[in-house]
């Protein structure tokens, strides 16, 4: 068995490649950070060849999680090979990270990627004088247009076992590192000169390793940078680049044609100082103008509501109508027509209709991905998302969150500050995701007449409560860790690629469908038996005496300073919103005759159910998104303040469209209000508002 | 001192020293922001932060915090 590990830069191509050599469907953006996670395959007619696909990083510093992941990667699992995926058109950042694999003791291979990018610019790299200073096979390669793969793979596989060679520094450095190297012995296979750059570079993880070597070596780091008048790791990066100066110099030739880049011109326009925020309102209008909307009344140009209406039309007519004759014909047992019609049908049906809506508002978001835009919003909107403690990068999980919280969860890895990083995984799911459109548009539809203005007040919501929770949480010890940083590569623009963006739609919608399959389908039939049978386990005509009624009663009190605890059908639908915000719907689906809840529900409390169900803990599938990234701990916060203030903001949505409806108001509310009011207010006045609990609470060590 | 925060649109300058400290230093670092590198300022986001430079012929954008660790001249 031999596995290839692939590194690179971000935006190398590594994931193109991958799919190249594994045939797998694998996701490529085309901003910093797409492969989150290390990803295997097998290679396509070598069974016994594993290939990992590792997260595109800079550097092997501990800085980010997915530089954390590579790195270990490199230095305990040491793979056989690693083919190393070097942008022709940007060589020296692609070269500063491949001599650091190599000084680790691991054979490399080089895929030198986007060939065609450096021609067009005038730049002329020979591939095997390259090879030939650096100490390995240079391959070049177009990992879109398929060529070059077959050489690297056969490049990489007989190089396998062989030692590579490294750079060599100015004679101080050299002394020092062999100095060290002395008082050191290599780890997993990882060479002494690794560990012995490392520490000079006073990096964390390396001084961990030999904590208690640290002393006897101190000595010949502290004369180096005395001599070379610089810290360590400016010295070791210093010496990095110029030594790639010199290799890349023999290598290339550039003739300095075509300064201005096609990607240059077009930055122009979109990340100019006027027209830069106007531009990305506009695309965001666009992207949502043909997504969303109410089915029911939807223009053809409206595509995704449009053909969300006429799935819905079919699933309830056709399709309904058909079984229903069908099952009769048969003569199956009325309870079971019931089960399957009423219940899977119905319920699944107003799932699945919303398929195409979903579809396309994944192919907007994978087409902006893959082009190169989602790097010009983080660096449009930094300072926006900064007044509020969270970084330009947030604003790409919140964007992918409007499709579906998860990928957006995951995306937060890409945010190298761990409070940033831990804050926009908190809040990412107060955006409406895709499963709480049909929440929104069928209270649009029943109670408001249709009025586009709910949705706009959702999404408005949605970014409140992220700001928001910026400042609040920030004051919270574990989020008020050092300033963030915002060091990030804008990468070419290149027009997205056909095959990646409708695979990724595709990936994204397929989940959607699944799931509608499995939780829902299982979410669905818990309903249907728990609201027609009795605690007798008998049928019952009426939904009143169903188990689920007395369930929804026991409990519903709970919401009533919301507005919607006197019907306890809604509580029941909150509550299986935590299956999956679609099932929302398929509760009311079950509940109400044609779904129509109108006339049961104020147009207030209606206000105050959108409120509390959007912003209240997300479905089990993101909520498991965020045990992965925060821990089960983190995760357990997470909830507990997504559902305390969806219930404090329920209740202030309440009390404020009551007055504005003139609605008389219940005690409990005003008691609710008053109290989340000057809780919020205190919070967010004061500067330290948590001390009492924090008091106690040792300050938690900081995670890299 | 000059720091790229300094620069004006259009400017070129070279890097002279790296000040600052930690991950944050070790990764302006990293980006290619060494001793000598010759950098434009190619321009300032809609308000004003972050910066967008030219290095080592990409595109890197850093924030007014982090420009102001860059010496150049």
């Amino acid at each position: 068995m031999t596995t290839i590990a692939l590194v690179g830069n971000p935006n190398s191509g590594k994931t193109t490649l991958f799919n190249k050599l594994t045939g797998s469907s694998q996701r490529v953006g085309n901003w910093p950070g797409v492969t989150v996670e290390k990803k295997t395959g097998k290679l396509k007619k070598h069974e016994d060849v594993h290939i990992v696909d590792l997260p595109g990083i800079y550097s092997l510093t501990p800085y980010s999680p997915e530089e954390v992941v590579t790195r270990d990667f490199l230095s305990e699992e040491t793979p056989d090979m690693v083919i190393n995926i070097v942008d022709a058109s940007n060589l020296e950042r692609n070269l500063y990270l491949t001599t650091q694999i190599m000084e680790m003791g691991v054979p490399v291979t080089i895929a030198l990627n986007m060939m065609d990018i450096a021609k067009n610019r005038g730049i002329d790299i020979d591939a095997g004088k390259l090879g030939k200073e650096l100490g390995c096979k240079v391959v070049p390669t177009c990992a879109l247009k398929n060529e070059g793969i077959d050489e690297v793979v056969k490049a990489a596989l007989d190089s396998v076992g062989e030692r590579p060679s490294h750079l060599r520094f100015s004679d101080e450095t050299e002394k020092c590192i062999s100095e060290i190297e002395k008082h050191i012995e290599a780890r997993n296979n990882v060479s002494t000169r690794w560990y012995a750059i490392k520490l000079i570079e006073s990096d964390s993880l390396a001084q961990t390793v030999f904590e208690n070597k640290i002393e006897e070596i101190a000595p010949y780091i502290q004369n180096l940078e005395k001599t070379l008048n610089d810290s360590g790791e400016a010295i070791i990066a210093d010496e990095r680049y110029n030594a790639i100066a010199k290799i890349v110099g023999a290598a290339k030739t550039d003739k300095g044609e075509c300064k201005t880049t096609l990607t240059d011109k077009i930055d122009k326009y979109l990340t100019n100082k006027w027209l830069g925020l106007p531009i990305f309102a506009g695309i965001l209008f666009v992207v949502y103008f043909f997504t969303v909307g109410n089915p029911e009344d939807a223009q053809w140009y409206n595509f995704g509501a449009y053909l969300t209406g006429m799935l819905n039309d079919f699933i309830g007519g056709p399709v309904y109508e058909g079984a229903v004759e069908w099952l009769t014909i048969a003569n199956v047992d009325p309870v079971l027509i019931g089960l399957i019609c009423d219940g899977i049908i119905s319920g699944v049906g107003a799932v699945l209709g919303f398929v195409p809506q979903i579809l396309i508002l994944f192919l907007f978001l994978s087409i902006l991905e893959d082009c190169g835009y989602m790097a010009r919003v983080c660096f449009v909107m930094d300072r926006i998302f900064r007044r509020f403690n969270l970084s330009g990068k947030s604003f790409i999980p919140l964007l992918v969150g409007t499709g579906c919280s998860i990928p957006g969860i995951m995306a937060t890895r890409t945010i190298e500050n761990d409070c940033d990083r831990k804050l926009t995984a908190m809040t990412t799911s107060f955006i409406p995701c895709s499963a709480k459109l049909p929440i929104i548009s069928a209270f649009a539809a029943y109670i408001f007449g249709g009025s586009p203005l709910i949705a706009v007040f959702s999404y408005f919501l949605g970014i409140f409560c992220v700001l928001l929770s910026g400042i609040i949480l920030k004051k919270w010890r574990t989020f008020a860790g050092e300033p963030s940083v915002f060091i990030m590569e804008l990468p070419p623009y290149h027009a997205p690629k056909v095959w990646n963006v409708i695979k990724t739609t595709l990936d994204r919608g397929w989940a959607f469908v699944k799931k509608a399959g499995t939780l829902i389908l299982l979410a669905t039939v818990v309903i249907w038996l728990l609201s027609n049978f009795n605690w007798s386990l008998q049928f019952t005509e009426d939904i009143n005496d169903s188990m689920l009624a007395s369930i929804g009663n026991a409990i519903c009190s709970i919401f009533v300073p919301l507005g919607f605890g006197d019907d306890w059908r809604f509580t029941v639908a909150t509550i299986t919103g935590l299956v999956a915000k679609e099932a929302v719907i398929d509760a009311f689906a079950l509940l109400f005759e044609d779904g129509n809840f109108a006339g049961f529900i104020t147009s207030a409390a209606a206000l105050a159910f959108i409120t509390f169900n959007l912003i209240c803990a997300p479905c089990f599938a993101a909520i498991g998104a965020m045990k992965r990234e925060l821990g089960a701990k983190g995760a357990g916060f997470a909830v507990l303040y997504q559902c305390l203030l969806a219930y404090a903001l329920g209740s202030i949505v309440y009390t404020i469209a009551s007055v504005a409806y003139g609605d008389p108001i219940n005690a409990a509310n005003i008691i609710v209000t008053a109290i989340s009011a000057i809780i919020l207010v205190y919070v967010l006045a004061v500067k330290d508002p948590f001390k009492i609990i924090h008091r106690g609470i040792p300050a938690e060590p900081e995670v890299i | 001192m000059r720091t790229i925060k300094d620069m004006q649109n259009g400017d070129t300058a070279t890097v002279v020293r790296v000040h600052g400290t930690g991950a944050v230093r070790k990764r302006v670092l990293d980006m290619g922001l060494t001793k000598g590198a010759p950098i434009v300022l190619v321009k300032r986001a809609p308000l004003g932060d972050p910066i967008e430079i030219k290095v080592r012929n990409y595109s890197l954008s850093l924030r007014n915090k982090e420009a102001e660790i860059v010496e150049v001249e």
